[in-house]
């Protein structure tokens, strides 16, 4: 990962190219196990590890299955960014003109409240795992917060923009701008049903250093969202 | 048995920090007119920032830095597709 080298930001990143190329082997393999244990009825989903692996193997934080529908929807987003990218293109001044009337205020202070809202979901997450069940519920309301802060101001922006008689047949930005916000508002929704879900199962005590899989999975879901929004926000609302 | 990390609070703080300031430059630089500028050096410096911000979410946030190789290029990989997908339209609109 040398993106990530270069950031300064990679701790450890030299230990697999270190490890002799059988024990490499060994870690990829044990890593197909883990995919397999991860659906097996009564695997034991553990938080830290699993029977089968060292507890610093390469793992994936979170189902499978959910995974696989991160990466869908990132698809699905990456498709619309794109199309509107291209669009823009071929017309600038048009997007320009209509983008100039969007509030940047509001677009960056969602940003601020998704990331924020991202970090106190890895709090919570540590939280559980350190199994401190009751501190870790208390960062997930505080995710929630920043994420309903998140829902208000864009209903606050989309009922603004409906009321200066604002739709999908406008023009060609606002129908894009519709779509990308619009799904994208949905998902903060959907991630925020997922987290709240999680809340309950929390406070009842269900997950643990044992098991948070399915908080990891959430937090995944909940780190998406995030970062569809950045780059959702320079594209929409800030680049000209 | 290699010694792991412990609880990377302090890493997950830097990232949170380093996202803050660089929503504040993405917000400042279209506030002050210059993401309107012309030419190339606005969207590559504004996509550079939104690049670098969604890397650490992805690698910090998401954990792929502890992933299974294959999910993290997979993940980073759409984010260097899009993210060129979008410079390249830039271009092409100039």
């Amino acid at each position: 990962m040398h993106d990530a080298a270069s950031l300064g930001i990679v701790r450890d990143g030299t230990h697999l190219a270190a490890m002799l190329p059988l024990q490499a082997l060994k870690v990829m393999f044990r890593t197909l196990l883990q995919f397999k244990d991860t659906h097996a009825p009564v695997a034991h989903n553990g938080c830290m590890t699993s029977r089968n692996m060292a507890p610093d193997a390469p793992r994936l934080e979170g189902d499978l299955a959910v995974w696989l529908i991160i990466l869908a929807e990132l698809l699905a987003f990456g498709i619309l960014f794109l199309s509107y990218a291209f669009a823009r293109a071929r017309d600038v001044a048009l997007f320009n003109a209509s983008q100039s009337t969007l509030d940047l205020h509001s677009g960056a202070i969602n940003t601020v409240l998704l990331i924020t809202g991202s970090w106190f979901v890895v709090r919570a997450v540590q939280a559980v795992r350190a199994n401190a069940s009751t501190l870790g519920a208390r960062w997930l309301v505080a995710a929630l917060l920043c994420g309903a802060g998140f829902v208000s101001l864009k209903v606050l922006e989309f009922s603004a923009k409906a009321d200066a008689g604002i739709d999908l047949s406008t023009n060609t930005f606002y129908m894009f701008y519709i779509l990308l916000t619009g799904f994208h508002f949905l998902h903060v929704i959907a991630a925020m049903v997922f987290l709240a879900l999680l809340l309950v199962k929390t406070l009842q005590g269900a997950y643990g250093a044992e098991d948070c899989h399915a908080l990891e999975s959430g937090a995944a879901f909940w780190h998406m969202v995030d970062v569809l929004w950045i780059v959702l926000f320079p594209l929409v609302y800030v680049m000209r | 048995m290699k010694k792991t990390a412990p609880p990377p609070f302090p890493a997950a703080h830097c990232v949170w920090l380093i996202l803050l300031v660089a929503t504040g430059v993405t917000f400042w630089l279209g506030e002050s007119g210059w993401a309107g500028r012309a030419g190339m050096a606005p969207v590559l410096l504004m996509f550079a920032l939104a690049f670098v911000k969604a890397l650490l979410v992805m690698l910090e946030f998401m954990k792929l830095r502890h992933a299974p190789a294959l999910w993290r290029k997979l993940m980073l990989g759409w984010l260097v597709l899009v993210i060129a997908g979008i410079v390249l339209a830039y271009r092409v609109g100039m």
